[in-house]
């Protein structure tokens, strides 16, 4: 029989009126890896942050080694033999590897120096063992992302850790790295450690867990065992319905223009950034525009938001000339534009959902009476929209900056849509958010573009840009080489397109590669 | 006047105005690396300067010499008594930093003048302190030839247990658990708070010690250069040393060279008239040299330097 390690029992867990954790149950064995499978905002956080001493839960209790503990701080869990490896890193970039790792357990002599040589031996034994490569001597400032998240993962071994928790670990990890985890789970686990990692990839998931514990909407939905269970299983019981992978299109009939740029031209510093561009979007349609970062996509964007001045060339939306008009300017004539950045550019953190909301309309009415803000109209307008595009918030006072990613792009999405424009620019909408905010956002850039809007779409990602788009244009060095239809072409050839290499071209290399 | 009684002279003339920014300075530095900005030294050198010369006044006829070094402790407790104000506003009330400061320095100058007109029968200052510090050779180490006597003939004794303690303060500062733990909730408190780490209870010491070494050197300042206690006891050598802990980057040892630096600047007026081809220059431009090279040191400095990562933010624990 092998030994439960952590039991989570019934646990609760209220901020206010919000229910984070409703009656959640876990258990958590030696040398097991567990997943806690959710979306954003489904409570697996702050069910960790419970189990870490980091947060009270309402009501419900916890096992330990089979016996009921309460961990009212970090310390507790510590001594518990709890460890926890934050999403976002608990280190300080001033000091040493080896001097965090040691923070607050240092070896010391009885006036308070620190035994360094005799720490440093004890970790680099634990190193060997573990098979975490770690340099004690560089400043964590200095390190990797992988590094850093081995310092962390030591840190919880240095305290004697049997339960190691792990939040969204991958988020911030190249390839490799992640790659490296993954045996490092592993072989954590045959040394008889317990593990539990957040995340919201299914496919890590199925590399590695053992369990699976699903949780939607601060519920536990059911906990499987990972070889059992199908990568769609899990998704749609994450999300808590069938994702629809194909997206309803109607078909579009060449309509009404809506953007017309002409022979575009943006400078910077002398160099040109987007040179003699044209670019037509028209009514009921998404253009999708693909190409490797730093080609012209950002100068274009901040062009066709008025954000910044164009050199040469025009750009009409509607008939009506726009460029170097200002942005407000655009804003009236129907543009709606969701950006890259959503936390630096898209909101501002610190004011509320509410106020995020009324960004675009606050300087008129009926938002606005003389210079007065009316806010009973901004909130219950704001009221409106958190309810219509699902927006998941205590309530609209709230600043957006405590909302999960996913849910700050849908009060974007739900600002830039809910007044109508004719044209939207989107550039890369799903950015960092999980599988049912992706699904949820390609939902409604598909709505709009049915109801007859034109959708200019700029993302790094093909899958996405192929999915969504009716054309496909790919820009490169500042300048479109080419329209590609997104129902033929290859994601091999778009990325040869994307390179650098006209389409003639780019057919010879493909025919000459298959060969 | 031979070239070894000119730099004697020199030494130690900077010595004994450097002494009182040493101190000031490492208290700087201790409260800052804890992660609470300290622009409320002057404050609390001012409080040192009133409360030992007090002191002195009162006790000297009966102790003698004695006096003046309890005094120099009587202004380290005060001022650290004084900076629990500053503790408590920032660290429990979570008000803001440079504010609390300035309200210290607005507080200090008028309860300690408002005082010292009710205890002296309504003068702006306290009579002269008749048993200072003053300088004193060091017996043994004056027979060191030549060096022996630049360095350690009529000179300030507490300045050079000033630099000692910078000394130890280094040691201290990056070889013991205990300033370990203050630099980590300097530098990032919710990292250090995961690891068990009391973010206030350190903090507090970081201003307890910044108001101790504060108050000693406010005290330093009265018991051997004003010998006296008024409203101009203290003037601008709190941000001074402000300026040499940002100039030393936050580091003792750099705080301490950087205060001897200052203390150079601050003598300038006294021994601006010993140093050959420079006597004939008009004295005013002696006394406000110290302001001008604080000023331009810091414009020059205080974007570069790199201070501790949460200096000056208030931790907030999420319930």
């Amino acid at each position: 029989m092998v030994q439960t390690v952590v039991e989570m029992q019934h646990i609760t867990k209220k901020f206010g009126n919000l229910i984070a954790n409703n009656d959640v149950s876990l258990k958590v064995h030696q040398g097991e890896i567990l997943a806690l499978l959710g979306e954003n905002g489904a409570g697996k956080s702050t069910l960790m942050s419970i189990l870490s001493g980091l947060l009270q839960p309402t009501s419900g209790k916890i096992l330990i080694n089979d016996r009921i503990v309460s961990i009212k701080d970090p310390q507790t869990a510590k001594a518990l033999g709890i460890g926890m490896v934050h999403q976002h890193f608990m280190l300080i970039p001033a000091f040493s590897v080896l001097e965090n790792i040691i923070l607050g357990d240092e070896p010391h002599n009885y006036l308070g120096k620190i035994k360094y040589i005799q720490a440093k031996q004890i970790i680099k034994q634990m190193a060997q063992r573990y098979h975490l490569q770690l340099d004690l001597d560089a400043k964590v400032a200095d390190i990797s992302v992988g590094m850093q998240q081995r310092v962390e993962i030591m840190k919880a071994l240095y305290r004697k850790a049997d339960v190691l928790i792990f939040d969204e670990p991958t988020a911030a990890l190249t390839p490799q790295e992640i790659k490296e985890l993954m045996q490092t789970f592993r072989i954590l686990a045959s040394e008889n450690k317990a593990i539990i990692f957040i995340t919201h990839k299914i496919k890590e998931i199925k590399e590695v867990a053992d369990y699976c514990t699903i949780i939607r909407s601060g519920k536990v939905i059911e906990t499987v065992k990972v070889s059992q269970a199908g990568e769609e299983q899990l998704a749609e019981m994450m999300v808590g319905r069938k994702l629809q992978n194909n997206v309803q299109k109607q078909p579009v009939k060449q309509q009404k223009l809506i953007l017309n740029v002409k022979q575009l031209t943006v400078q910077n510093n002398g160099r040109s950034k987007i040179l003699n561009l044209n670019l037509q979007v028209h009514q009921g349609e998404i253009v999708g525009l693909a190409g490797v970062d730093g080609n012209g996509q950002e100068e274009l964007l901040a062009a066709l938001t008025g954000m910044n001045k164009v050199t040469s060339g025009s750009i009409q939306l509607n008939g009506q000339e726009l460029a170097n008009q200002s942005v407000r300017k655009f804003v009236e004539s129907k543009v709606g534009y969701v950006p890259e950045d959503r936390q630096a550019e898209g909101l501002i953190l610190s004011m509320s959902v509410a106020e995020n909301l009324a960004l675009k309309e606050y300087y008129h009415a009926p938002m606005n009476h003389r210079g007065i803000l009316n806010y009973k109209y901004i909130n219950s307008f704001a009221q409106n929209l958190v309810k219509n595009y699902g927006i998941r918030t205590q309530n609209v006072y709230e600043t957006v900056a405590s909302l999960s990613g996913g849910n700050q792009q849908k009060v974007i999405i739900a600002r830039e849509i809910q007044n109508n424009p004719d044209l939207l620019i989107a550039a890369n909408p799903t950015r960092g958010v999980d599988v049912g905010a992706i699904e949820y956002i390609h939902r409604k850039i598909i709505q709009e573009r049915n109801q007859g809007k034109g959708i200019l779409l700029v993302s790094f990602e093909l899958d996405e840009i192929l999915k969504l788009s009716d054309r496909v244009m790919v820009i490169h060095d500042g300048q479109i080489i080419g329209e590609v239809d997104p129902k033929t072409i290859t994601a091999q050839k778009l990325g040869l397109m994307m390179a650098g290499k006209k389409i003639g071209s780019v057919q010879q290399e493909v025919t000459k590669s298959e060969l | 006047m031979s070239l070894t009684t000119i730099l004697m002279t020199i030494i130690s003339t900077t010595l004994v105005y450097s002494a009182p920014l040493i101190f000031t300075a490492l208290g700087g530095t201790f409260s800052e690396r804890s992660g609470v900005i300290n622009v409320g030294l002057e404050g609390m050198m001012i409080v040192g300067a009133f409360c030992s010369t007090i002191f002195t006044l009162n006790l000297a006829p009966r102790l003698g010499i004695l006096a003046a070094w309890l005094a120099l402790l009587i202004g380290g407790i005060c001022g650290c008594l004084f900076s629990l104000l500053h503790a408590v506003a920032t660290i429990n009330l979570r008000a803001d930093h440079i504010i609390s400061g300035a309200v210290l320095n607005m507080i200090a100058p008028a309860v300690c003048v408002f005082l010292t007109r009710i205890f002296y029968n309504g003068k702006g200052q306290t009579p002269v302190i008749n048993q200072g510090l003053g300088t004193s050779t060091i017996n043994g180490l004056k027979q060191i030839p030549i060096l022996g006597k630049i360095l350690f003939t009529q000179t300030s004794i507490i300045a050079w247990i000033a630099i000692i303690i910078a000394v130890i303060c280094w040691y201290v500062l990056y070889r013991t658990a205990f300033v370990l733990h203050l630099r980590s909730v300097g530098e990032n408190p919710a990292a250090a708070d995961t690891l068990g780490i009391n973010v206030d209870y350190y903090r507090y010491w970081g201003v307890l010690l910044s108001g101790f070494l504060g108050g000693l050197g406010g005290a330093v300042m009265a018991q051997s250069i004003t010998l006296n206690f008024s409203v101009s006891t203290i003037s601008g050598q709190g941000f001074m040393a402000l300026a040499a802990m940002i100039f030393g980057k936050w580091d003792p040892i750099g705080s301490m060279a950087a205060a001897v630096f200052f203390g150079l600047a601050q003598s300038l007026p006294i021994i601006g008239a010993y140093i050959p081809g420079l006597s004939h220059i008009n004295s005013v431009w002696f006394q406000v040299a110290p302001y001008l090279i604080t000023v331009i040191v810091l414009a020059i400095f205080f974007g570069r330097s790199v201070g501790p990562a949460a200096d000056g933010k208030n931790y907030i624990k999420s319930k």
